[in-house]
């Protein structure tokens, strides 16, 4: 029982921020000193204005403004995009992004992960020796360059002087599964470089903080190998802030990538972003950013979720709370 | 009788940033076949350092060790890292401090239970996960089967403390070391671990090194103790002979710490005034001198060597109790 009233406690708070991060964005947009419906249409009559601040509800106050938002984006609409030739539903953008974003960010994370694991692992079991020193040094002057100064780079080299892999654009995998991955390459390898140079320190750092701990010593004296030590006893309880800040770091991924996903043009979440930015189209905005919040929260009840299951402790301590 | 562990003049230090930390010097010890040793002294003596370095546990680019130390005809001293290994478990264990820290805290009592039998051992996985039961009902903790599906933090520390030792003993070693078992308990427990390492001895045939601050612990569990004071064996003799009179001032000391029943209310605790050296920075002269209360001016300038009494007890002191040499 304790349990569920837990859960529901936990997904209450969830909501509560999710509320309050779309009011904070709502508000935001109604701090504009312009008028809205002009931006949004401004080469329209003005009675096509009128209609249109009557249909967002721009002709009602701030708060009437955000709960006719919130019943919309609640039912699955999501508002338009304008542009002089008509408009086009925000859902139907976001549901060809979305899917991309997702795979971008799931590639990401897991190529993060799968280098930064064994990285980690060795430089804390090696800490302070050379291959230490090889890791941690590298990652290092990896990390201090730019995501975006990485993807013009390997443009230059990989996409145009060696021609290797396709610079732009986004093919999905059910037209070719190859060259799904070939455009995936260059972004994710440019998304991924300060992830990895992040989760190798978090894991190094917990780890040689585990591997002080009598426990260890203990299992050295039942006849353990180093290899089992390191993965059976010192991972696992050494992983905790490497998965929460993995799963934290996906909210960001999704509608974050913004720069990489412009310069790659794969039209994912944070290409919207950027094109609702530039093109004005605030109602956009408003609902691509709520997606992302939406994400951002589920992601954080996973690594709630998850945590339990790595550190058993958590289970029962949180349940105690 | 045999020899299980000959240890030849172990020296153990680790190298920090202000000088060479001595923590073990010059140590030898027999351990024979069969019986029980204590290691006594206070904290910062070089007891737990020096029961880990026998056993080579001590790792870190820090650590410097000389001497020899024979397990069982092998001079582990001279053996790669994995031959020591295949003498764990099967030949040495060692029982840790603390059973709230030398318990994984993510795994399963019943995981790191039976994961030296299937490693050590080669058993099968259910074989293993019997032999676990068996090995918990051993250390008397009740409802076997549901503790191995347990994690640690939900255990009391006495529970914790058995399944170490069951853990220690999975493979039956022929040698244990018991690194302070029972200090983390309290007095009822203390003596319920105890106990139960007098009848596992007997059962398993196993010699223990008892380490340990209190001489109270040695008085019945051991054949004979060493006693440690700054890195050196400064008393040694059966524990008969030692109990029945003891020449280095500092086991009279120790032994005048322990409170008595019958002491008055209200009555002072001795204590021994002042600290152990500087183990970086030791000093000519007896180590003990600036504590002990017989001191006269050579123990402030000679190192006195270990010396035996004509019935083979040991001890470090210029003015012996119970006078000369």
């Amino acid at each position: 029982m304790a349990k569920i009233s837990f859960w529901l406690q936990r997904l209450a708070q969830l909501l509560i921020v999710l509320l309050l991060v779309t009011f904070g964005v709502s508000m935001l947009l109604r701090l504009i000193p312009v008028d809205l419906a002009t931006v949004l249409l401004p080469v329209g009559s003005e009675s096509e204005r009128a209609v249109l601040r009557a249909e967002i509800g721009l002709d009602k106050g701030p708060i009437a403004y955000y709960l006719q938002w919130l019943g919309d984006f609640v039912q699955g609409d999501f508002g338009k995009i304008y542009f002089s030739g008509g408009t086009e539903e925000v859902s139907t953008h976001l549901a060809q992004a979305m899917p991309r974003s997702m795979l971008l960010m799931i590639y990401t994370q897991v190529f993060a992960l799968a280098v930064a694991i064994p990285l980690g692992v060795i430089s804390a079991y090696r800490a302070g020796r050379r291959a230490d020193r090889i890791i941690s040094n590298t990652l290092f002057t990896f990390s201090s360059v730019p995501s975006f100064a990485i993807a013009l780079i390997l443009i230059i080299i990989v996409g145009t002087k060696l021609a290797w892999l396709p610079t732009l654009g986004y093919v999905t995998y059910s037209e070719g599964f190859a060259e799904h991955f070939k455009h995936m390459i260059m972004p994710v390898l440019a998304l991924s470089v300060g992830l990895i140079a992040t989760y190798t320190r978090l894991l190094r750092a917990d780890m040689i903080a585990a591997l002080r701990e009598d426990y260890v010593t203990m299992a050295a004296s039942k006849g353990l190998s180093d290899r089992r030590i390191l993965w059976r006893h010192v991972f696992r309880p050494s992983s905790i802030t490497l998965f929460t800040s993995a799963a934290l770091s996906m909210g960001g991924l999704i509608g974050g990538a913004i720069v990489i996903e412009t310069i790659f043009a794969t039209y994912g979440v944070g290409f919207e972003i950027f094109a609702a930015i530039s093109g004005r189209q605030y109602v956009a905005l408003q609902s691509t950013v709520a997606v992302i919040a939406l994400f951002y929260v589920l992601f954080n009840l996973v690594v709630d979720i998850a945590s339990g299951f790595v550190d058993p402790r958590t289970r029962d301590r949180r349940v105690n709370a | 009788m045999t020899t299980i562990m000959s240890i030849r003049d172990l020296n153990v230090s680790f190298d920090t940033p202000r000088g060479m930390l001595e923590a073990v010097r010059g140590v030898d010890l027999e351990i024979e076949a069969g019986t029980s040793i204590g290691i006594v002294g206070e904290s910062g003596s070089g007891k737990t350092v020096m029961s880990r370095a026998a056993m080579g546990l001590l790792q870190g680019r820090n650590v410097r060790r000389t001497g020899t130390v024979v397990y069982d005809g092998q001079e582990l001293t001279a053996m790669t890292r994995e031959q020591v290994r295949n003498t764990f478990g099967t030949g040495m264990a060692m029982i840790f401090q603390d059973p709230m820290t030398a318990l994984n805290p993510v795994r399963r009592i019943g995981s790191q239970l039976s994961e030296g039998l299937r490693v050590r051992l080669g058993l099968s996985k259910k074989a293993a996960s019997a032999r676990s039961k068996e090995l918990l009902d051993l250390v008397h903790i009740p409802d076997a089967q549901a503790m191995l599906h347990k994690f640690p933090y939900q255990l009391s520390g006495g529970m914790r403390q058995r399944v170490m030792i069951a853990i220690a003993i999975a493979c039956k070693p022929k040698l244990l070391f018991a690194d302070e078992p029972t200090t983390a308990l309290d007095v009822t427990v203390q003596a319920q671990i105890l106990q139960l390492l007098r009848e596992l001895r007997q059962e398993l045939d196993m010699s223990m090194v008892l380490v340990t601050h209190d001489l109270g612990v040695v008085a019945g569990n051991t054949d004979s103790v060493a006693v440690m004071y700054a890195g050196e064996v400064v008393e040694y003799a059966t524990t008969k002979k030692l109990f029945a009179g003891m020449r280095m001032p500092y086991t009279e000391a120790l032994l005048q710490s322990i409170p008595k029943v019958d002491h008055p209310s209200g009555k002072r605790l001795s204590v021994i005034a002042g600290r152990l050296p500087d183990p970086i920075d030791r000093g000519a002269g007896c180590s003990f001198a600036p504590r002990c209360q017989y001191v006269q001016a050579k123990c402030h300038t000679e190192h006195p060597p270990l010396e035996a009494d004509p019935d083979g007890h040991l001890f470090r002191c210029w003015f012996p109790i119970g006078g000369a040499k």
